[in-house]
């Protein structure tokens, strides 16, 4: 399902001392001989030790941790559209303009992001420090618009706050997750509990 | 209307602690040994009782699917897989109940792991809820702990583990046979049934697939008894249901309501009403985004549950609920759907791996009013060429959300390619010539 073409760098990958720990734990959660099972999470935490994204090498030292032919490992790969293929910036930003966004205003939030960050939807700032994509739904919507940065959503956004996260983001910050509008945490209505409030 | 006593997720808010102590002082994880004990049959019997149908959307009987696994023991595992991929447009409950009521979901893995018994159990969450998973996670860490899962399970002489497997981004995972080809380590494509699941699941094992609401609502139905489950709502559509309104209302939230609820006076209650009024009401698509949109006429009168929207040629689906003013371009909302689904299609099955694609086109040129009124029929034959004919129900779910436009809102359609014909008298385009 992804459109991007499959990296053909010659790094070399291997997994850190502590992810190699983590993958062995990952593959004990299948039962023996079902090893396979354990393609996606290990592709995941190679991309997460590799900068957030998957070479090719990577696929391969993940097919022969799992008994996979290499093969096999590029068919996952390219059908998830969360492996990214090539390098995306340190700040992966992620606007999702599905239908609940859409009518609370994802138009305005990736238009911010496209003027203040200077790029287009699938580009990378020149500084590597952004990249910026328009998503599916990201399953947040009774807090939309949002958009997701890294593992965080950002949520109940506007133009005004949408600038204010990527400004921090862009000063190295990681401002707090969820709500954005100041008016709640979660997902109960923004005017006041209407239920779990003590009225019976 | 529901009060709070007969509320199951107490903690949905996450305003008190989602930790094992807070958990446990909400009733989660009280004497589960002894329902553990009451046996297999004893579960499912209840389970019938309480008339619960699946949250995940399609609506089948939680306890009739759990009296599909063999009964007799061999030696293939059974597994019980939990369905977090929640990706349906619109729909964001079950990840209230990841990172709010861990506990409830992890213990009811527990009791329908006995219910149709399995020792193991998978839960599927979507790549995306990274901090959902980890939410997750602690609150199994927390379980293994305390004692309650794992070996001798809450000492009940039962043995379970329980797992977190991280998706990575498909919407057709949360289809039932998909979700086991990914959780196998495939391309996330479903497979032709029959064989189901509880013959033929995951590793070709007898595997139940839930979603992540059905299994949280077990421990609070077997303590408080099928019968009080059911007194809730309406006959086939019985119990509480976390609904999750979107779009324009003037508070969106997620909140935990009587099934069979009338629509306008969940969302005047819950949600501060339609922005504007109810009179501004243009359309809801009550079921998440696979279901067919309702129009303001409709919605006066229709109750939130499967039969009540079924009446209005629509369904209950996931319970999330997208409200749409007047001030809704329906045709772009719509399309946007369909770009959707031809984003997600697998690629499996031509008729939707081609045929997303055909309706998404269509759509944009009939949004932009570049098309000839015909080709509003020509739409709808496609989408019926579509519908049932596929492995799975993405085909339907990509078909019917454009039916329900064309059937409701047609003159909008044509309104538009109308007003651009006079703006300039373009030639017809015909797309299948």
């Amino acid at each position: 399902m992804s459109e991007t073409p499959m990296s053909e760098t010659g790094d070399t990958f291997a997994f850190t001392a502590e992810n190699l720990e983590a993958a062995k734990a990952i593959v004990a959660k299948y039962p023996e001989g079902r090893e396979a099972s354990a393609t996606m999470p290990l592709l995941t935490l190679a991309q997460r030790q590799n900068d957030n994204w998957l070479p090719r090498v990577a696929m391969d030292v993940v097919a022969e941790m799992v008994g996979l032919a290499p093969i096999r490992v590029y068919e996952v790969a390219t059908f998830y559209t969360m492996y990214n293929l090539k390098p995306v910036g340190k700040n992966f930003v992620q606007v999702c303009t599905n239908i609940s966004c859409l009518l609370k205003g994802s138009d305005d939030v990736f238009k911010v992001c496209k003027k203040k960050l200077g790029i287009e939807n699938g580009e990378t700032t020149p500084d590597g420090q952004f990249t910026l994509l328009e998503v599916e739904c990201l399953g947040a919507c009774v807090n939309a618009p949002m958009m997701q940065i890294g593992d965080d959503y950002y949520e109940d956004l506007d133009a005004t706050t949408t600038e204010k996260v990527l400004d921090a983001y862009a000063r190295g910050e990681t401002p707090t997750s969820g709500s954005q509008a100041g008016k709640r945490v979660g997902c109960q209505p923004a005017g006041g509990l209407t239920t779990l409030n003590g009225e019976g | 209307m529901l009060h709070d006593r007969d509320r199951i997720f107490t903690n949905i808010y996450a305003i008190h602690d989602v930790g094992l102590k807070g958990a446990q002082s909400r009733g989660d994880w009280d004497k589960t040994a002894d329902l553990v004990k009451k046996g297999r049959e004893w579960i499912v019997e209840e389970m019938k009782a309480s008339g619960l149908r699946g949250r995940g959307g399609a609506g089948f009987g939680t306890g009739m699917k759990w009296s599909f696994m063999p009964k007799e023991a061999s030696d293939r595992p059974h597994y019980l897989v939990i369905n977090a991929d929640e990706g349906e447009p619109g729909t964001c409950k079950d990840r209230e109940i990841l990172r709010a009521e861990p506990h409830k979901l992890v213990e009811g893995a527990l009791l329908a792991s006995v219910g149709i018994g399995a020792h193991v159990c998978y839960i599927y969450v979507r790549g995306e809820f990274y901090r959902e998973a980890e939410a997750l996670q602690r609150a199994i860490d927390e379980a293994y702990a305390a004692g309650l899962v794992g070996k001798n399970a809450c000492k009940s002489g039962y043995d379970f583990d329980i797992y977190v497997h991280l998706g990575a981004g498909a919407y057709i995972c949360g289809e039932e046979s998909a979700l086991i080809e990914s959780l196998e380590g495939k391309k996330g494509q479903p497979r032709l049934k029959p064989p189901f699941p509880a013959n033929c699941g995951l590793y070709g094992c007898p595997t139940t697939v839930n979603n992540v609401e059905s299994i949280a609502v077990v421990p609070e139905i077997l303590r408080r008894g099928g019968a009080w489950f059911a007194g809730i709502g309406r006959e086939n559509n019985t119990g509480t249901k976390l609904f999750c309104v979107s779009g324009h209302v003037e508070n969106p939230c997620t909140f935990e309501e009587a099934m069979g609820v009338p629509m306008k006076e969940m969302l005047e209650k819950h949600c501060g009403g339609v922005t504007g009024g109810w009179n501004n009401l243009k359309g809801v698509i009550p079921g998440g985004s696979s279901v067919p949109v309702m129009t303001k006429g409709m919605c006066d009168s229709a109750l939130m549950d499967y039969d009540g929207l079924k009446e209005h040629g629509s369904g209950l689906g996931t319970a999330a609920v997208i409200v749409m003013d007047q001030s809704t371009d329906i045709i772009r909302a719509i399309t946007r759907l369909s770009a959707f689904y031809k984003h997600e299609s697998c690629g499996q099955c031509t008729p939707c791996r081609e045929g997303t694609g055909w309706m998404w086109r269509m759509m944009e040129r009939i949004g932009e009013g570049n098309a000839h009124i015909d080709e509003i029929d020509l739409l709808e034959d496609v989408t019926r060429r579509i519908e049932g004919h596929t492995i799975c129900a993405l085909g339907d779910a990509a078909a019917w959300p454009i039916q329900g436009l064309i059937r409701h809102f047609r003159s909008e359609m044509e309104a538009r390619i109308l007003e651009k014909a006079g703006t300039q008298a373009a030639e017809p385009v015909h797309a299948a010539e």
